[in-house]
């Protein structure tokens, strides 16, 4: 099969039904389903193929020349697999799930229209094949999540896309700035395992340094480090299936992910260290876990708390690149599909509970094990997957994290992680003991009432599946870490490759 | 088969020609102007783009691709020149495309039976004055064509017969009477001094004495006044604030760009030699100013039509930011060119989609469009798609031009000058500020509230500007194939 042809496909699946949705008129609700799903489907179906392909060696690239010099390039490496295949498989379900919650309310259009333009810029910058793609994307990535974070259009929406934009434009620029002084530098190169930079370490050591920062700077807005964070609280506002979009599959993913790309595939671990770059993204990155634990302790509305454990749990992934060895990457990578289908369980739980009990604090959330059993045992096992109890996914990275801090001669951050893992206990438990064991007098106030009459299930098919489906995920994701195409084998073979170990297993 | 360049002289002659002639036409017989209009519109399009490609190939082909026809078989330095090059193709695909979107949306703007037997010639008189502007190669040629764009253009703000409209125009009739006759004055000098007024033969005697720095003085301080350079932009805003839409458009998009054309043009040629770095600096601080103070006004405003306005003299800053920078790298002319392609294209796209909204509320005061922007998604969305373009975020035209202007900046700043750091700041800083003005205009579609669309647009006021706006966005394939043509350009780095 021809690599070009598969990875613009895989990109057009996604964008093609987005433009057409724009079009549509607001009451073709079947076919704006059927198109929905069947970009979903197809893209599913695309990026299976692609895996198998680079499973089996094959190369794919693209590329397009947009300046002498510079192309647009798309590739398909082990690492842009991880992304894409986690973007990918989170998209089928978050749509399904953005169809049933907003069953009914205005401007579905121009939503589904934003939304499948957010995944196409996603996967894009998956399979970026250089800084350059990187960034195109990066940016139009934030341009359509605007409108899904003020679709409701209220005082508060509006108040956070304005921050929200302030912050990703400002950094948005920064990094432009800092991919094009090094594309001066270095010519536009891509992405390398090991970096492409190893010429230069010598003779513009400085410049590399300021460079890093800015780019550390550029991701770090996304990735809400602290103290670049205070956005991504205040985007919650947002409905359900964005906050999942925001938190789970595209935008603290792409920082994260762009973090990633710089560390391991500009500089190069090697180089990073060298430079005495890591140590800095360490601290910066034990901090955010640290205050982000803090945060959520001390938020009572339900998805504030989980957006305050994102900002700590996303630090995960760069604080694992920042121990700069094979077992703190394996960790960090990992997390970042570990946290993924986590923290969109809790999102999607969340969601639920409010839809169907209008429950927006984490005090209210008093007997709803015995109303909505199913839901509460998926927001269950994600809590309990953030903290990291095993066998769950969590327990794995962090696991390889506590590994990698001790090869790489940090024992400080065993400290951070298990300080960590106690304030996840403090702020998870909480809830999930009062969802199953406290108990509640009055009835539910149950918004949804009349769109359920029909259902014997606890609430709208399409709002509890696909929770179940990524709860069940996170719980197969701990228990098959050892077989080859689970999440950690998948790592552990793109870490093989970057650090070219022999015989190196977990 | 015949070398491809062997047919560029006669597909000038018949761009020049045909302009012309279907400028002629429309004014001959009125009543069926708005049927030659279009028409004609699309045979001027598809002339220039079979020129520029054959242009294209030629360049590509490493055969002589820069033409030089004389009129009438009088040769220079006697005669008419009409000269073609790689700036000069660049430049006409601009309008071609600009202009050919401002035909078919006046085809739905203009109903009146007597707007359209005004409008119609004017316009089309207009685009060959263009035409022939960005063909010329003598600098009294270069006056005359620049004389009947600016009258065209003055009786095109006027024409919609408005207080308004009409204090607008007589405000930029009298700018472009005092830029004209800077202009002439210089021109004068030069004759006076060399005897000849081809540019290329100028150029060959160029060198920086008293009379030629008091012409460089005159002509650019002339067209300055025309492309409404900061400070000399004052009359910009409502003169293209109070013009129909397809006229902003045009007026923003085409005709500003013609008369920095021709400010670069002199300056990379017979004025090089003047250029020093503290009139580098000077530009480009004059420059920085234009961005904020711009900007500033565009946010400021209360008007959909006078933010987009003020967004011109905002973005032309960036263009003097340029210079200095032109000074360190002369390649960079090229980027300058290519920022003001992208511009053209997203200004106008999003002119018209401001003018479609404009007719649908029968008013463009922002607050009090909130309905309206609600009700009509698809002209706000071309308005979007063009301010991305703008802010030079990716995927557009306005992206590639800032990547090139940030590369050129850096640059400089690389080889050692402290003060390109503010260019590059300037340069970055500006896209936040384009956010900020264009957020204005696309955030109330968003608010709660009721929607209406208001007065009854013609289908083609809903789609050129998406159109257009898709174009502006597309740009950003052509970065690669426009600097190449524009590299087939004589005389310039």
């Amino acid at each position: 099969m021809n690599g070009d042809w598969l990875l613009l496909a895989i990109l057009f699946s996604s964008l093609g039904p987005g433009v057409a949705i724009f079009f549509l008129p607001e009451h073709r609700h079947g076919l704006r389903t059927a198109l929905n799903l069947g970009g979903a489907g197809i893209k599913l179906l695309l990026v299976g193929v692609l895996l198998l392909g680079v499973r089996r060696g094959e190369d794919y690239a693209f590329s397009l020349p947009l300046l002498p010099g510079i192309d647009l390039v798309l590739a398909a490496d082990s690492l842009s697999l991880l992304f894409a295949t986690l973007s990918a498989v989170l998209w089928f379900v978050t749509t399904v799930y953005a169809i049933g919650y907003l069953e009914g309310s205005p401007r579905r259009s121009r939503f589904f229209g934003f939304f499948s333009l957010c995944v196409s810029a996603t996967v894009g910058i998956a399979l970026s094949g250089n800084l350059i793609t990187f960034l195109i994307f990066y940016e139009i990535l934030t341009l359509a999540t605007w409108p899904l974070v003020v679709h409701r259009g209220t005082p508060a929406a509006l108040r956070a896309g304005r921050l929200y934009l302030a912050y990703t434009l400002t950094a948005g620029l920064v990094l432009f700035v800092a991919i094009v002084w090094l594309t001066l530098l270095a010519g536009a190169e891509g992405f390398t395992p090991g970096g492409f930079l190893d010429g230069l370490g010598a003779t513009h050591g400085t410049s590399l340094q300021v460079l890093f920062v800015m780019l550390m700077l550029g991701f770090g807005v996304k990735a809400a480090l602290v103290p670049l964070h205070s956005w991504l609280p205040i985007a919650m506002v947002a409905p359900a299936p964005v906050s999942a979009l925001l938190h789970a599959v595209a935008v603290v993913k792409a920082g994260a992910f762009g973090i990633v790309r710089v560390v391991n595939d500009v500089y190069g671990a090697e180089l990073a260290l060298e430079l005495g770059l890591t140590g800095g993204l360490l601290a910066v990155a034990a901090v955010t876990i640290i205050y982000g634990s803090v945060q959520a302790l001390r938020a009572d509305d339900l998805k504030q708390r989980l957006a305050f454990s994102t900002v700590s749990q996303v630090s995960y992934i760069v604080l694992g690149v920042a121990l700069a060895g094979p077992l703190g990457v394996i960790g960090g990578l990992v997390h970042l599909v570990h946290q993924g289908i986590t923290k969109i369980t809790l999102f999607f739980c969340a969601g639920s509970f409010t839809e169907t009990l209008g429950i927006h604090r984490t005090s209210e959330l008093n007997g709803v094990g015995r109303r909505m059993p199913l839901t509460m045992l998926a927001f269950t096992l994600g809590g309990l997957g953030m903290i990291g109890l095993p066998p769950l996914a969590g327990f794995i990275s962090k696991w390889h994290l506590g590994l990698g801090a001790l090869e790489a001669n940090y024992p400080i951050i065993l400290g951070v992680l298990v300080l960590s893992s106690l304030l996840n206990a403090a702020y998870f438990l909480p809830p999930i003991i009062r969802g199953w064991l406290g108990e509640r007098r009055e009835p539910w106030p149950e918004p949804m009432h009349d769109h359920l009459r029909r259902t014997r299930l606890e609430t709208h098919w399409m709002l509890l599946f696909p929770a179940l489906f990524t709860a069940a995920l996170s719980l197969l994701a701990g228990l098959v870490a050892g077989f080859g195409l689970s999440p950690l084998g998948w790592v552990t073979f793109i870490v093989e490759q970057d650090y070219a170990i022999p015989g190196f297993g977990p | 088969m015949t070398p491809p360049e062997a047919s560029l002289p006669l597909l000038v002659s018949l761009v020049a020609g045909l302009s012309l002639a279907v400028a002629v036409l429309a004014t001959a017989w009125p009543r069926q102007a708005h049927r030659i209009g279009p028409l004609g519109a699309l045979a001027i399009a598809a002339t220039v783009g079979w020129l520029a490609r054959r242009f294209h190939q030629a360049g590509a082909g490493g055969g002589e691709a820069v033409t030089r026809v004389a009129l009438g078989g009088w040769e220079a330095p006697l005669g008419l020149m009409l000269h073609l090059d790689g700036f000069a193709v660049t430049l006409l695909v601009l309008t071609a495309i600009v202009a050919l979107a401002a035909s078919l949306y006046s085809i739905g703007y203009i109903h009146d039976r007597v707007e359209r037997r005004q409008f119609w010639p004017l316009w089309l008189w207009l685009w060959a004055g263009l035409n022939l502007l960005f063909l010329s190669g003598d600098a009294f040629n270069l006056y005359v064509t620049l004389e009947l764009v600016s009258l065209a253009a003055v009786a095109l703000v006027a024409f919609s017969g408005t207080a308004a409209a009409v204090s607008g125009a007589m405000r930029y009739l009298l700018v472009n009477i005092l830029g004209s006759l800077a202009f002439l004055m210089g021109v004068a000098l030069l004759f006076g001094e060399h005897g000849v007024l081809d540019l290329a033969a100028l150029q060959a005697q160029a060198g920086d004495g008293a009379s030629e720095r008091l012409a460089a003085a005159l002509m650019t301080a002339g067209l300055m006044l025309k492309a409404a350079l900061f400070p000399l932009h004052v009359w910009l805003a409502p003169a293209h604030g109070s013009a129909p839409a397809p006229v902003s458009a045009i007026l923003s998009g085409l005709v500003v760009t013609g008369a920095f054309y021709l400010v670069l043009r002199l300056w990379l040629g017979i004025f090089a030699p003047l250029a020093t770095p503290a009139l580098g600096m000077l530009v480009g601080l004059l420059g920085v100013a234009a961005l904020v103070w711009g900007s500033v006004q565009a946010l400021r405003a209360g008007r959909l039509k006078s933010i987009v306005a003020y967004s011109t003299v905002a973005q032309f800053g960036y263009l003097l930011v340029a210079f200095p920078l032109m000074l360190i790298e002369p390649g960079a002319w090229k980027v300058v060119v290519f920022f003001a392609v992208a511009h053209g294209l997203a200004k106008a796209a999003v002119f018209l989609a401001a003018g479609t909204l404009q007719h649908a509320a029968g008013h463009d005061r922002l607050a009090e469009l909130d309905d309206i922007l609600r009700g009509r998604g698809r002209s706000v969305f071309a308005l979007g798609l063009a301010g991305v373009s703008l802010m030079g975020l990716p995927f557009t035209g306005g992206f590639i031009a800032k990547y090139l202007l940030l590369d050129a900046g850096l640059s400089t700043v690389l080889a050692g000058s402290l003060i390109g750091v503010l260019w590059v700041v300037a340069i970055a800083g500006g896209g936040l500020l384009a956010a900020a003005y264009i957020l204005r205009m696309v955030a109330p579609a968003f608010h709660p509230g009721p929607q209406r669309a208001g007065a009854v647009v013609s289908p083609w006021m809903e789609w050129v500007p998406l159109g257009l706006a898709l174009v502006a966005a597309l740009a950003g394939l052509a970065g690669a194939v426009t600097l190449q043509l524009l590299s087939l350009t004589p005389g310039a780095a």
